[in-house]
Parts: C-alpha cells; sequence; structure tokens
C-alpha cells in the first residue's frame, strides 16, 4: 500500500506544523500572480501513519545491517555507528555551508587532515574532496587531463582507452569530459593485452583509464609496463579507486605509476550506501595535474595551531573548476575522516590484508564445493568471478537464478553479469569485516543450490520464493511507464 | 582489530584452506617493487571514545547562535521521526536496488518520492534524484541538448540571477561538451530578468531561477512563452519550500517549463555544511527518455502482484556505457528517503504554513531593518524568503562583526559581484522567533552605528 493510498482528506501531523494563522490573506497581495493556485498533492497522513508506514517499508529490504552483502566491486561492509555518530554532532549538522571561516576551524580541520591522510594511502601529491561520488571524481580525474594537455597546447588527443573490463562509468565519463573511447581487450587470464595496448597509443592518446585490482578479481601484474607505454606515447594515467579496497596499505596507484585517480568513500571507508547514495569521490593527482584540482579545497597556515581557509579559483586559477554549489557530500567525509582515526594507519593496512584474505579463501571454498572459478589460476584480490556456464547450459540454471535463490537464504546477491567479457558470471566480493563463519555459511548455501539446480531446478529458475514479491516484469515497467501514483483508475 | 571479527584459529584455518604459509603470500602476484610502506602519515587508531571527546571539540568550535545565511540551504526545522527512521540500519546500509525482489522497501519509497515532487512541481515525471541542485541543474542544460529537437543548438541562456555557484558548477560540468552559457543581465533595479525574442532565437533552452539568488520573483510565465515560441526548451530551478507558495513550473505560460530541478535540502535535510543533499530533477512525459540518473517505475510480479523497479535503464552508463545519457550511477537514496519522510509529515497544510511562516519572518525583519538609517531593499518586486539589503557600510564587515557578536547575519554579495560590496543576502524561515529577528536588528544597528560613528 502506497503513502498516498493512507491519506484522507484533512488529516494532519499537527506536531508539525508552525501556524501561520492570519497569513493567508496577506500572501495573496504579497505575491499577485506568482501565487499558486492548484492543490500541492502531498498525502495527508497523522505522523504514526508515517512512522508505521516507512518502518514497515524499511523491513522489505536487504541491507549490511541485516544481511552478508557480497556484491562485487561495491565493498559492502561494516559501517561503523560511531563514525555516523560524530558527524551528526549538532555543531556539524547545522554549520551552514556559507558559514565565516573563523567559525568553521573545527570542521576544516577534519577535511585537512582527511585530504593529507588520502595523499598517504595512495601515493598522491594532493588531494580535492570535493567530487560527490566516483563517478564524479572520475568526471573531475578526466577534465584534469584534458585541461592538462589543453594547457600545454596538445589539442589533437582525443581519445580515452579503457579496458574493455571497465566499469560503464569509464567510457560514460570519457564522452562526458568530449573524448572518444577506444577498448583494449584483456587476455585470457584477466591482464590488459598489452600488444593490444601498444598498437592503440598514439598522438591521439589523452590517457587510459584502469582499475587495478581489474574488475575480473585479479592484480594487473603489468601495470609498469602498461603505465610505461602511455606515458611514452604522452598520455596520462587514470585510476578508477572502485577497487582500491584490495590493496589499502599494500600497494599505492601512485607508486604505480598513475597520475590521478579517484577514490569511493562509500566503499573503501566505509560510510554508508544509503540506498542508492549519497557516496563520495576524491580525487588525488601526482604532480603534473595539481594545478587542475576542482575547487574548492582546504589550506593550512601550517605551525603548531594552525589556522584553515578555502582555496577557491582565486588560489587555484588553473582548476577545472567547482563540481558542486558547496562542498561535496561534507558529511560523508566526515564520517571517512572518522573512520580513518578509528582504524590509524595500522588498521588501514590490515583492510587490504583481511579483505584479501576473506575473498582467497571464499574462492578456495566455492572452488572445492565444485563451481568454477573464472581465473583458477589467480590469486583472488578483494574478489573473484564464479561462471557458472556450465550449470547454465546442463540444468538450465543461469547466475541471475543462483542469485534469486540465493535471497530465499539470506543472502544478498553477489554481482550479476558483470564484467561483461566473463558468461554467466558472478563476481563476489566479502570485504574484511565478514566472519569465517559468515562466509562458510554463503558457501553451504551455494552448494545446496548447486543440488537443487541438479534435482529440482524449478525451484531455482522461480527464486525467490521467501521475500515481499517475486520476479518483476520489467518488459511492462518500461513499456507502460507508471513513474508516478495517481487517484484515477487506469483505463 | 577495530571491525575485524578473525580470530588466530580462524586465520590459521583460512590460509589451510588456501594453501597460503601467511597472508602476506597472498600479495605474491604484485611486483615486489611496488609493496608499499607502512602508512606512517596516518596517526594510530583511536578509540570510539577518545574519537567522540575529539570531535565534540571540534563541532562545538563552530557553533553559532543565530544564522541568517541561506544563498542555496536552508535552515527549517527537520522533525524528529525523520533521522530517526533514516538512521535505520535497513535504509541506511542498502545498496543500489538492483535485486528488486530484495530492495522493495527503497523503491516503494522512492516511487512515493517521484509522486510527491512531480505534484509538487506540476510536472508529468520526477526522477530518483542527482547528487544536488547545482549539478541537477548541469545535467538539465545537457539533457535540453539533446532533447531539443526544433534546433541542434548547444546554446544555453541563463538568468544572471541564478546562483553564482550553480553557474560556476554547470560551467565546469557542461564545458567539455561544448555547450556554451549565454548569460542574460539582471535589471539592476529588479534584480529580474527580462527577455525578447531575438535574444532566444537559436538557443537550445532558457534556464530562469524561481526565486531568483536575490530571493525575487521573475515573470515566469512570459518568460517561459517567449522562450517556448522560440524553439527553446525552459529548465526551471525552483525551491521546493517555496513551491507550496507560489505557481508551479509545470504551469508557467501556455506549456509550462520543459525540465524542472532545484536544491532538495530544504526538504528536512540538515545544512550540514553543504552536502550530502540531493538535486530534484522533473521533465515532461515526452522527453523522459533523455532524463539522467534512476528512474523508478510500478510494475507486477509473476502473480500479478504490484511491485517497484528500476526502470528505463537502457539510459544508464552500467548498460549503455559510452551512449549513456549520464556517466551518473547513484542517486541520493538516503536524503530521498528523508525528503519523502519530510514532505509525508508536513502534508499540504504543513508545508504552506512553513512557507508562509517564512515569508512573513523575512518581511518582518527587512521592514526594521530598513527603517535604520541608510539600509535600503536593493531591489524592488515580490519575494519570498530571502531578500537583499543595501547597508550604509560594507557587507563583509558587517558578517564579521555580527559574526563576532554569535550572529551570522547573511551572505555578503560583494564576495560574487564587486559592485554588490554593500548588499547582504538575508534568509528567514520559520525557525526565527520574533525576538531573534530583534536580536538582528539590534546588532545591526549596533554595528552600523560603530562603523558609521566618526573615531
Amino acid at each position: 500500500m502506497l503513502i498516498y493510498e493512507r491519506s484522507r482528506a484533512g488529516r494532519q501531523a499537527r506536531a508539525q506544523y508552525v501556524s501561520a494563522k492570519g497569513l493567508d490573506g496577506q500572501i495573496a497581495e504579497d505575491l499577485g500572480e506568482h501565487l499558486r493556485q492548484s492543490e500541492v498533492g502531498l498525502p495527508e497522513v497523522s505522523e504514526l501513519e508515517t512512522v508505521r508506514h516507512y518502518t514497515n517499508l524499511s523491513a522489505k529490504n536487504f541491507a549490511i545491517d541485516r544481511q552478508f552483502y557480497p556484491l562485487g566491486s561495491c565493498t559492502m561492509k561494516y559501517n561503523p555507528r560511531g563514525a555516523h555518530q560524530v558527524a551528526s554532532l549538532p555543531g556539524f549538522l547545522n554549520r551552514h555551508p556559507l558559514a565565516p571561516d573563523a567559525n568553521s576551524q573545527g570542521y576544516m580541520a577534519c577535511l585537512f587532515e582527511l585530504q593529507n591522510y588520502l595523499k598517504e594511502v595512495t601515493g598522491m601529491q594532493a588531494v580535492s574532496l570535493t567530487p560527490m561520488a566516483g563517478a564524479q571524481g572520475e568526471f573531475a580525474g578526466v577534465a584534469m587531463i584534458r585541461a592538462y594537455h589543453a594547457k600545454r597546447g596538445d589539442v589533437q588527443r582525443t581519445e580515452i582507452l579503457v579496458p574493455e573490463a571497465a566499469h560503464g562509468t569509464n567510457p560514460a565519463t570519457a564522452v562526458m569530459c568530449g573524448f572518444t573511447v577506444r577498448e583494449i581487450p584483456v587476455t585470457n587470464d584477466g591482464d590488459v593485452d598489452l600488444e593490444a595496448l601498444k598498437a592503440a597509443v598514439g598522438p591521439a592518446t589523452a590517457g587510459l583509464m584502469m582499475t587495478n585490482p581489474s574488475t575480473c578479481g585479479v592484480f594487473e601484474r603489468q601495470v609498469q609496463a602498461i603505465a610505461e607505454t602511455v606515458h611514452d606515447a604522452g598520455g596520462l594515467l587514470y585510476y578508477d579507486g572502485a577497487n582500491l579496497n584490495a590493496i589499502l596499505g599494500q600497494v599505492r596507484p601512485g607508486d604505480m605509476g598513475f597520475d590521478v585517480l579517484h577514490m569511493n568513500l562509500h566503499k573503501t571507508f566505509a560510510t554508508p550506501h544509503g540506498g542508492g547514495g549519497p557516496g563520495s569521490g576524491p580525487v588525488g593527482v601526482g604532480p603534473r595535474l595539481v594545478p587542475f584540482l576542482p575547487t574548492p579545497m582546504v589550506g593550512s597556515s601550517g605551525g603548531e595551531s594552525p589556522t584553515y581557509r578555502w582555496l577557491d579559483h582565486k588560489d587555484c586559477p588553473d582548476s577545472i573548476g567547482r563540481l558542486s554549489c558547496f562542498m561535496g557530500n561534507a558529511g560523508i567525509l566526515l564520517r571517512a575522516y572518522a573512520y580513518a582515526r578509528l582504524l590509524g594507519g595500522e588498521g588501514l593496512h590490515r583492510v587490504g590484508e583481511y579483505a584479501t584474505l576473506n575473498a582467497n579463501y571464499m574462492a578456495k571454498s566455492l572452488e572445492q564445493a565444485g563451481f568454477t572459478l573464472a581465473y583458477p589460476t589467480r590469486r583472488a584480490t578483494h574478489e573473484f568471478i564464479v561462471s557458472l556456464s556450465k550449470e547454465a547450459k546442463n540444468q538450465g540454471v543461469t547466475a541471475m537464478d543462483f542469485a534469486k535463490r540465493l535471497l530465499d537464504y539470506g543472502f544478498h546477491a553477489p554481482t550479476t553479469y558483470f564484467p561483461l567479457l566473463v558468461p554467466e558470471c558472478l563476481l563476489i566480493e566479502p570485504t574484511e569485516t565478514e566472519s569465517k563463519a559468515e562466509i562458510d555459511g554463503f558457501v553451504s548455501a551455494m552448494a545446496q543450490i548447486l543440488e537443487e539446480a541438479r534435482v529440482e531446478p524449478e525451484r531455482v529458475t522461480t527464486a525467490p520464493h521467501t521475500l515481499p514479491i517475486s520476479r518483476l516484469d520489467d518488459v511492462k515497467a518500461a513499456r507502460d511507464l507508471d513513474l508516478a501514483f495517481s487517484e484515477v483508475a487506469e483505463g | 582489530m577495530p571491525f575485524i571479527p578473525h580470530t588466530p584459529l580462524d586465520q590459521q584455518q583460512m590460509l589451510e584452506v588456501i594453501g597460503a604459509p601467511d597472508i602476506e603470500a597472498l600479495f605474491d602476484e604484485i611486483p615486489k617493487g611496488l609493496r608499499a610502506e607502512k602508512l606512517n602519515q596516518i596517526p594510530a587508531g583511536i578509540s570510539e571514545m577518545a574519537l567522540g571527546q575529539m570531535m565534540n571539540r571540534r563541532a562545538r568550535q563552530d557553533e553559532v547562535d543565530l544564522c541568517f545565511l541561506g544563498a542555496g540551504a536552508y535552515n527549517h526545522h527537520i522533525p524528529a521521526a525523520i533521522w530517526d527512521l533514516v538512521a535505520r540500519g535497513e535504509f541506511m546500509t542498502a545498496y543500489t536496488p538492483y535485486q528488486a525482489e530484495a530492495s522493495q522497501g527503497t523503491l516503494q519509497l522512492i516511487y512515493e518520492f517521484q509522486t510527491m515532487i512531480s505534484r509538487l512541481t506540476a510536472m508529468e515525471v520526477a526522477n530518483a534524484s542527482v547528487y544536488d541542485g547545482a549539478t541537477a541543474l548541469a545535467e538539465a542544460m545537457l539533457m535540453a541538448v539533446r532533447a531539443n529537437k526544433r534546433n541542434r543548438s548547444k546554446r544555453i541562456l541563463v538568468a544572471g540571477n541564478i546562483h553564482p555557484q550553480y553557474l560556476e558548477t554547470c560551467r565546469t560540468i557542461v564545458k567539455p561538451q561544448g555547450l556554451t552559457l549565454d548569460v542574460l543581465d539582471y535589471d539592476p533595479r529588479t534584480g529580474r530578468v527580462d527577455l525578447d525574442s531575438d535574444r532566444v532565437q537559436d538557443a537550445a533552452a532558457l534556464a530562469v531561477s524561481y526565486p531568483n539568488f536575490f530571493g525575487g520573483l521573475d515573470p515566469v510565465d512570459r518568460l517561459t512563452d517567449i522562450a517556448s515560441a522560440a524553439g527553446a526548451l525552459v529548465i526551471g530551478v525552483v525551491n521546493p519550500t517555496a513551491l507550496a507558495l507560489l505557481k508551479p513550473p509545470g504551469h508557467w505560460g501556455e506549456n509550462g517549463a520543459d525540465i524542472v530541478v532545484g536544491e532538495g535540502q530544504p526538504l528536512g535535510i540538515p545544512m550540514a555544511s553543504g552536502g550530502p543533499y540531493l538535486g530534484l530533477m522533473c521533465c515532461k512525459k515526452q522527453i523522459v527518455r533523455q532524463m539522467p540518473g534512476r528512474i523508478i517505475g510500478r510494475t507486477v510480479d509473476q502473480r500479478n502482484r504490484p511491485g517497484y523497479t528500476l526502470t528505463l535503464q537502457a539510459r544508464e552508463q552500467h548498460i549503455r556505457r559510452g551512449k549513456a545519457t549520464s556517466n551518473i550511477c547513484t542517486n541520493q537514496g538516503l536524503l530521498v528517503t528523508a525528503a519523502t519522510l519530510y514532505l509525508s509529515l508536513m502534508g499540504n497544510e504543513g508545508l504552506r504554513q512553513v512557507a508562509l511562516q517564512s515569508h512573513a519572518g523575512l518581511k518582518n525583519l527587512v521592514g526594521q531593518a530598513t527603517a535604520i538609517p541608510g539600509v535600503q531593499a536593493r531591489f524592488e518586486g515580490p519575494v519570498f524568503h530571502e531578500q537583499v539589503l543595501e547597508l550604509p557600510v560594507l557587507a563583509e564587515v558587517v558578517v564579521r562583526k555580527m559574526a563576532e557578536r554569535g550572529i551570522v547575519p547573511g551572505f555578503d554579495l560583494g564576495v560574487v559581484d564587486a559592485g554588490l560590496d554593500h548588499c547582504l543576502l538575508v534568509n528567514v524561515t520559520e525557525t526565527k522567533t520574533g525576538e531573534d529577528i530583534d536580536a538582528f536588528i539590534s546588532c545591526l544597528n549596533a554595528v552600523i552605528q560603530s562603523e558609521m560613528s566618526p573615531c
């Protein structure tokens, strides 16, 4: 039932009213032709109805707090309550984004320190925190590559190279930044095809975007040769930080030869995903791109008791500019800062270690349970790929069927059908915050589904059976668009 | 080890299954020369208690008694129920609703949100939100160029009284795709823009803000009709609270606006230093396939029960890669949750009262302020809950001196336009009592007196 279907004309949540009695008469005169003549169209419900309706809706969601959520490439780790609590202190929540610097020193101190931590973690020279999500960080990074070439008058560089295993955002971002995209093939063991790359680079190459570990769940071993190839051709190297959790404290993108990167704080720094946002996607750069970083950033006077101030276009005349009305997803930055302080340098180093331990253990356990790994000769990183081609062919049970049946067992499904180059794949990322027992439970559910696929495949192909709804008619959703509720009966 | 549950025995058993001697061996595919040193520049971890004490000190440092800043972020009352519910793990720690069967809570909520926003704006379709109001406007400009079939122009005519930081954001985002922003000067007497049909010929779209950055109300009916007649799409940038009182963009002129964006922060989201907020985005149904961002549709399951799902995904990056409408992946899901709860709790009457009370508070403040010698309203004409005061002294000085007394009086417009360096943009919401406004006035009076008096 929709909140609108609970609505009754004249029902009100009166505690929320501010009593603007007596102002109605005047407003028509004040606003004249601007006055709204039509209904506002909101539901009319009581406070209890609102609370009960949305509490009940929340129960229909899977969430990290309720289920193991091994969604590959999404790093669904525990989101510490302590970080949420300190970011929600009144002084932070009530601070207006344009408050004078003198009334912002506490907030800016956190941001300045976070900038420094992220430099250390990535091996980059400077960081801007302002991008509001990974995709916006990517945009900032590629826009900086464009600005760098333009500043040098090197304007014939119109092409961005992207390995075929890349996230869809990489090519979409390159196009948003005015580049054309050229995809580079990946070899059978998951590495970039170096010969194809060498043949592709040239005077039109603006840069290469890649993820390492790649979306195949393996570490790109030839990263230094790739960097050399692209740099020799005059291009720059972009690091997509989607998989940074795998290598936190183990190897740094700056040391691998990358010129620019974005991080996903909502993955690596454990800030909540919120049902699909907010994210936060700070960018880091090597020496060549520092002048182009997006504004604003936080500058410090240095010394024993530093004062902080905003750096804007006056300080950074070559900046690609502003990316949001104010300064990014500030509340997420505070949570990421709190997370870094709780873990410290040692703790962040352990993240990479235990994320990798969990993924390798889980991959091996699934292999022993009869599943096919996409790259069985490779070490898993923080994630790995299982291919269900064999099961699809023999039992007619697809990766999507496994995903849906896992929901019945109380596990969120792994990422399905990505990367596109592995057929019938599940991309599985356990993260470091899951216990051995939880992983064992997942592996045993997978083994049971495999058995069901043999003896009773319909049980799997018609799943889920225990959730509020079964599989939805997506074709109808796109064909008979119904994007807003209407009280008028449809006909 | 914070947030890592492994016992030594777990670890040993796991390594045995893998067949590795230790964790270090799991990194043996990384070239040796690349392995990182310890992260020495990051301080040692601290306890949750110590973190709380440190952050409490820092948060308290930033508190002020009274704040009359608006300029794109507004201090409205946030009902207690909202963040109690939003902070539930089921909302807070869920991911993008790709698995619809396991995400009906979030999906239905977004469908309700889309319904509320499309009704509030009188538009046919709303999406599940983008990052913030400024990026929503940038996306609307890119969308208008794709959607406008009457010309192939990449020129966007932008009202010069739009939020200057929206304009900066748009420049960053739309420039690489070759769009040009043609800024329409505002009338120095009224702060409003007007338009003749020559100027809008061969423009892909006209973007107009309602209220405008100075708090005033532009002649949106006339602007919409002129732009539409010339073949340009109309992009409205709106404040959702204001729409409880103001003509919704779907009803502007003969045909209404084509694309509507706005900052959703006033709907139950704390000011929180500028984010996370949510960008509202709506359009006419005929151009929905050019809209970026997530869209939720209602459909049925295999047993014909209603259910909600991500739809029109063929527009999005994970399907279309380089041909997508935008590279955006996320919406601002958690903030959508807050805004939906807010609109549900307020209802029609509650939202209207907030808007009325804010408007009345501003009138009270401006009435008293302009009684101070040398202080006057900078622009003529109707306003909603924000207005520009022209002062006899520099606005920068007034902001600094009043802030020292615990009152942040508004936004110094000299920061964005040297010609307005005596001008202060002041906002009042329903959270300001009569006493708060009196305190503002006596503080402003005192600062002006001391600045004007001969040394």
